[in-house]
Parts: structure tokens; C-alpha cells; sequence
């Protein structure tokens, strides 16, 4: 993975990545009606628009940083750990909120997240969501009457 | 016609002085503040977190304290920068070159009297600007047709895409991104149903809200979660630590001035960010110093100038957001968008059709500042406390009120999930160095300018040549022709410095990268 990142450089991915979402632009704007100059259809605009994405994706990638540039960039570890947490954390509100009510999703939400970083342990973890749960009732429920029940079943 | 406006601003402060409205406008900066000294968040993030709140709110105070926020986050960043090093945020960054080694001079408290002073200055200046500009400009805007509309939002596009930082080629991108962004939703024309994905939710387009906060809340928790490290030593800062003395305000006048001009300049250019004004401002006075080697070992005139740059761009910013309705930058995207929702249409219009509101606005913008320099004196302490905060603490706890704003907006549990998405999307970007603000310029203007694009064809049927014939667009093709054209010069420009620059070694310059907000 080291040398791949070093080998081709991140412009390579960020043009091909821009020629891929201005192709899914184009493919998906053509099912819509795309009429003429004077009288443009739906589909008109996501085209053109989706074209020049393709064309400005080619340029970034040509005029990629030629590779001794791109070889002194520092490779910088993925932070697994703490991206799975914040991501998993917006889920489980979603998912808590829909079938559990405000607190439960309140508490996953910031112990989830909160464990997302290796310094927390998970008793800081806990006095910091159980603050938080606190917070929301005091703040949204009670002072700014948010539409949200703290308790649901189902 | 000056008259007139002295009238009408007179007007303004009544409606400004409303306690109502002055409460908020005092909310809005005392917590635009507050966020504006925490690491990792700056006015985009304050503004999209605390837009929900707005929503029940009457549209004067919603926007006065929106602007609060605004400026009240950026007298914030500097505290950061020149107490304790920290560029939280990009226009800061350049604060921090000398004013840090001011602080360890032991005159950090200088510093910051002359970044207060310099503010107030600079944003009075930039408040007058807009007070006789905005008329004038209305006058010229109600000439607008469809046509010039949207050239002239071509302009704002290509200016926020190239302009604000890195490679311009991958600033179109992202414009042209948030542009697709934008036809999400139900085609005003037609009815057709776009990129929903079978979506019922998304045929009210995407939420702005949603966009904003997932590209600038959650993008940087993931890009700082577990590499954020803040230390920050106990500072104490008196009142009287704060007053420069006679020399060095002597010093820092000129700069002062020179910075003010700097950035009202750039200002009243849509797309400038504002890192790239502080730059230039402090490059600018660098260049014409007799002294250029005591810049970045403490020289006030290096905080004094790009501080002043900073706050005259902000209060210029407002208005060709608010007289022509296109926003110059990203946090101007979405002060544009807050008014969208509240029903209130910018453009020409709005100066006569809601005079409270845009008077009132700009003497809350005054009493503000006046607010901000009063309040920074005890506050400044209870900041600099607040630092000491660890990152592991702040920003679980701000996803939680991400996610509850967010909710509020529209009692809906699925824009949270479009908060993540956005935020995966946005950390994916900024992985391959791409700078996610001008997705929310092309998101904002986008159905503006398609709708416009479309009605200008359908009158000219069908001859792309208006666009050129007109006179007024044409003169705004040509000034982006221009652009693209520099930019295109200097790129090759650079190539070949490359490759000269391979021949012999250079000294690398002290001026870090950053990016833009």
C-alpha cells in the first residue's frame, strides 16, 4: 500500500475519481429527457455538467505533481480506529433514535464516538456521555422543546 | 443618493437596537467566539451548527446573529494564534508568524490589543464601504436579465473554484461536484425526479444543513480524531497587557491601513478566500518593510495587517451576497442559504423590499464589533482556559449537537445519515487534496444557475451567442476568460520555475500551506 501511494501519486486518484463521478453523471442524466438548446429537458444540465467533470478529471490527472514530488509526502497511517467509531456513532443515532428515543441515542452517540480515540478510557467515555445525556435533556427537551421523545419501543 | 443611505443606516440602528435583535446579535457573537477559539472549528462549522436554531426565529434577528457568528468566530481564531500557536484556522494561520513570537516575547497581550484595534478599524471601514457600495451596485443589478444572472454567477463559480486555494483545476472539480449536488431533488421545470435514487427524501433536494455540517463537522473529526494534540499552558492576560504603547501603535497604523485597503480589494472580488487575502496582506507588507528581517521574530506590523485584512474582506463579503444575491465564498453560501429559508430572496431587490433587514444588519454589524472588543478584555481569560479542553472531549460531544441540529431541522432522522455520507464523501476529497468549500458555493448557486442558463436560452431560443452579445454579460465572460487565462499562465509558469528550480536549489519560504475554511 506504501509504495502503490508512493508510485502514483494522489492526483492519479483524484482525476480518475472525478472522470468516474462526472461518467455516472452523464450515464444517469441521459435517462432523463434532455431536450434541445432552446428547450432543455431535465436532463440537459446534468449532462453538460457531467461532461465537463470528465474533461477537468483528465486535466487533474495529467497534470498530476510529476512523482519525486509525490514520493516526499509523508505516508500518513489510516486511522481505522477512530474513523469506524464517529462512523459507527452517526449510525447508531439513526438507529437508536428510530427505536429506542433521544437518550439511548444520545448515550451511543457520544460514548461510541468518544471511544474512537485511544486516550479515552472507557469510564471518561462513560462520564462523557452521561454528561452530554444530561445536557440534551436539560437544553433540547426541556428549555427548547425539541420534537424528539427521549423513550420509544419500536 | 448618500444622504439617503445615512438615513436609512440611521433607520437601521433603531432596528438593530431593538433589545430582541441585540440579544441575538449578542448570542451570536459571544458564541461565534467561543467556537472561533476551539481547534478544528471554525465559521463554517459555527454557522451550519447553529443554523437549525434560527429556523424559529424572525428573519432580522435570525441573520444578526448568523453575522455575529461570523465575525465573532474570526476575532476568536486570532486569540488561538497568537497565544498559543494554534492556527485553527486558515486566515490565522499567517497571525501566527509573529504573533506568537510576540507571546514569547511576553507581548502576547500587545498583540492582541493591536489584532483588537486593527479589527475594529478594519471592519468600520469595511461596514462604510458597504453602506455607499451596496446602492450603487443595486442601481446596476436591477439592469439584470437571466442572462447577466448567469454570467455573472459563472463569474462567483469560477472565482470561488480557482481562486481559494491549491490547484485550480481541482477547485473546478469540487464547484462542479457541489453544482451536481445541487440538481438532487425534483426539476422545478419538469417535475422529473434527479439523481434521488428512488428516494422519497431526497426529492426535496439535499439538505443544506446536512451537506454543510457532514463536509465541514465531520470531515474534520475524521481527519483530526486521534492526530489532534492540543497543549496548551495556562496564560493570563490583564487589561492592561492589552494596551499598546504609543510606538508601537505608531508602528502599526500604516500596516493597519494598508491591510484594510488589501482586503475590502478582495472582498468585493467573489471567490477570494480569505487565507489568501491574510497572505497577501502580510506578504504585501513584508515586501515593503525596511526591516523585512524582523518579520516572523515578532513584528506587530505582521499581525496588525492581515488581522486588518481579514475583517475588512468579511464585512465587504456581505455584499455582493446580499445586493446580487452571490455569495463570494462559502460561509457567504450559506449566510445566502439561512436567508433562502427564511423566504427572503437576495438580490436587488432586497435592499427595498426589506430595508429593516438590510440596514438593520449593518448597524448590528457595528454594534458588534463594539460588542466583540468589550467583551474580548474579560473573556479572553475564560478562552484561554477553554483550550485546555483536550480534542477527545469536544468533538464527541460535537457530533451529538451536530446530529440533534440537524435532526431539528426538519424532524428527520434520515438527513443525520446524509450528514455521514457527506462527511465520508468530504474525507475522501480532502485525502486526495481536494478543498470541499467550493461544493457548497456550486451547491447554492447551482439551481440559480441552471434555472437562469435555461430561461436566457429559452428567450434567445436557443442562440448561446447572447451570453456574448449582451453587453454586460459579455464583460463578465471576459473577466472569467481572464481569469482562467492567469491561471493558466501561471501554471505554466510554474511548471518551468519546477524545472528550473531543479538546477539550483532554493530556500524554502516561511509562509506554511494551508488550506481554506
Amino acid at each position: 500500500m506504501r509504495n502503490l501511494i508512493n508510485k502514483y501519486n494522489k492526483d492519479y486518484y483524484g482525476g480518475g475519481l472525478m472522470m468516474l463521478l462526472g461518467l455516472g453523471a452523464v450515464v444517469q442524466g441521459r435517462t432523463y429527457n434532455i431536450g434541445t438548446l432552446s428547450k432543455m429537458g431535465p436532463g440537459f444540465f446534468p449532462v453538460a455538467l457531467g461532461t465537463l467533470l470528465m474533461l477537468v478529471g483528465a486535466a487533474i490527472a495529467l497534470t498530476a505533481k510529476n512523482s519525486a514530488s509525490a514520493a516526499e509526502e509523508k505516508y500518513v497511517r489510516p486511522e481505522w480506529r477512530g474513523w469506524i467509531c464517529i462512523a459507527l456513532s452517526i449510525v447508531a443515532f439513526v438507529v437508536l433514535g428510530k427505536y429506542g428515543g433521544l437518550l439511548p441515542a444520545t448515550f451511543a452517540i457520544v460514548f461510541i464516538a468518544a471511544m474512537g480515540d485511544r486516550k479515552n478510557s472507557l469510564k471518561s467515555a462513560f462520564l462523557l456521555s452521561s454528561a452530554m445525556v444530561a445536557v440534551c435533556v436539560v437544553i433540547f427537551w426541556w428549555a427548547l422543546k425539541l420534537q424528539f421523545p427521549l423513550f420509544q419501543w419500536g | 443618493m448618500i444622504g439617503q443611505s445615512l438615513m436609512d443606516l440611521w433607520q437601521g440602528f433603531g432596528v438593530a437596537l431593538q433589545p430582541h435583535n441585540l440579544m441575538w446579535s449578542f448570542v451570536g457573537v459571544l458564541i461565534g467566539n467561543l467556537i472561533g477559539v476551539l481547534p478544528g472549528m471554525g465559521a463554517l462549522s459555527a454557522i451550519s451548527m447553529l443554523l437549525p436554531l434560527t429556523y424559529s426565529l424572525h428573519p432580522i434577528p435570525a441573520i444578526l446573529m448568523l453575522a455575529g457568528i461570523f465575525y465573532g468566530s474570526q476575532y476568536g481564531g486570532a486569540i488561538g494564534a497568537i497565544l498559543l500557536n494554534l492556527p485553527c484556522h486558515p486566515p490565522h494561520a499567517v497571525t501566527c508568524l509573529d504573533g506568537y513570537p510576540l507571546t514569547k516575547q511576553g507581548k502576547g497581550g500587545t498583540a492582541l490589543g493591536i489584532t483588537m484595534i486593527s479589527s475594529f478599524f478594519a471592519a468600520s471601514f469595511g461596514i462604510v464601504v458597504m453602506i455607499f457600495a451596496s446602492p450603487l451596485l443595486v442601481s446596476v443589478a436591477f439592469k439584470f436579465g437571466p442572462t447577466e444572472i448567469f454570467s455573472i454567477m459563472l463569474l462567483g463559480l469560477i472565482c470561488g473554484g480557482t481562486m481559494s486555494k491549491g490547484s485550480p483545476l481541482k477547485g473546478i472539480a469540487m464547484t462542479l461536484v457541489g453544482l451536481m449536488i445541487g440538481l438532487v431533488g425534483t426539476d422545478v421545470n419538469t417535475g422529473t425526479a434527479r439523481f434521488t435514487m428512488g428516494l422519497i427524501e431526497l426529492s426535496d433536494k439535499v439538505e443544506l444543513v446536512a451537506l454543510a455540517l457532514g463536509l465541514f463537522g465531520v470531515t474534520e473529526f475524521l481527519r483530526s480524531v486521534n492526530r489532534m494534540e492540543v497543549v496548551a499552558k495556562g496564560v493570563k492576560m490583564r487589561l492592561r497587557d492589552m494596551r499598546p504603547s504609543k510606538a508601537e501603535l505608531k508602528q502599526s497604523f500604516f500596516p493597519m491601513v494598508r491591510g484594510t485597503l488589501i482586503g475590502t480589494l478582495f472582498g468585493a472580488m467573489p471567490g477570494t478566500g480569505p487565507t489568501i487575502t491574510t497572505f497577501i496582506a502580510y506578504a504585501f507588507e513584508r515586501k515593503i518593510s525596511k526591516t523585512p528581517e524582523r518579520f516572523g521574530h515578532g513584528a506587530i506590523e505582521g499581525v496588525a495587517s492581515p488581522e486588518a485584512a481579514s475583517h475588512s474582506k468579511t464585512q465587504v463579503d456581505f455584499i455582493p451576497t446580499m445586493s446580487l444575491g452571490i455569495p463570494g465564498d462559502a460561509v457567504m453560501a450559506l449566510i445566502l442559504g439561512a436567508l433562502l429559508i427564511q423566504g427572503i430572496q437576495p438580490g436587488p431587490q432586497l435592499i427595498t423590499e426589506h430595508a429593516d433587514l438590510f440596514w438593520g444588519l449593518i448597524a448590528s454589524f457595528w454594534i458588534g464589533n463594539v460588542l466583540l472588543v468589550i467583551l474580548n478584555v474579560p473573556l479572553i481569560g475564560i478562552w484561554v482556559k477553554l483550550l485546555q479542553v483536550p480534542y477527545r472531549y469536544l468533538y464527541p460531544a460535537a457530533l451529538f449537537f451536530i446530529a440533534v441540529g440537524v435532526y431539528s431541522t426538519n424532524n428527520s432522522l434520515f438527513e443525520i445519515g446524509e450528514v455521514l455520507i457527506f462527511g465520508l464523501i468530504g474525507a475522501v476529497f480532502v485525502a486526495l487534496d481536494f478543498s470541499v468549500a467550493p461544493i457548497l458555493l456550486g451547491y447554492v448557486l447551482g439551481p440559480m444557475v441552471e434555472e437562469n442558463f435555461r430561461r436566457a436560452l429559452l428567450l434567445s431560443r436557443g442562440d448561446m451567442m447572447v451570453f456574448v452579445q449582451r453587453p454586460i454579460s459579455g464583460g463578465f465572460l471576459a473577466v472569467c476568460a481572464f481569469l482562467i487565462l492567469t491561471q493558466l499562465f501561471f501554471a505554466v509558469r510554474s511548471g518551468q520555475r519546477k524545472k528550473m528550480a531543479k538546477l539550483r536549489p532554493v530556500t524554502p519560504t516561511a509562509i506554511p500551506v494551508v488550506e481554506e475554511g
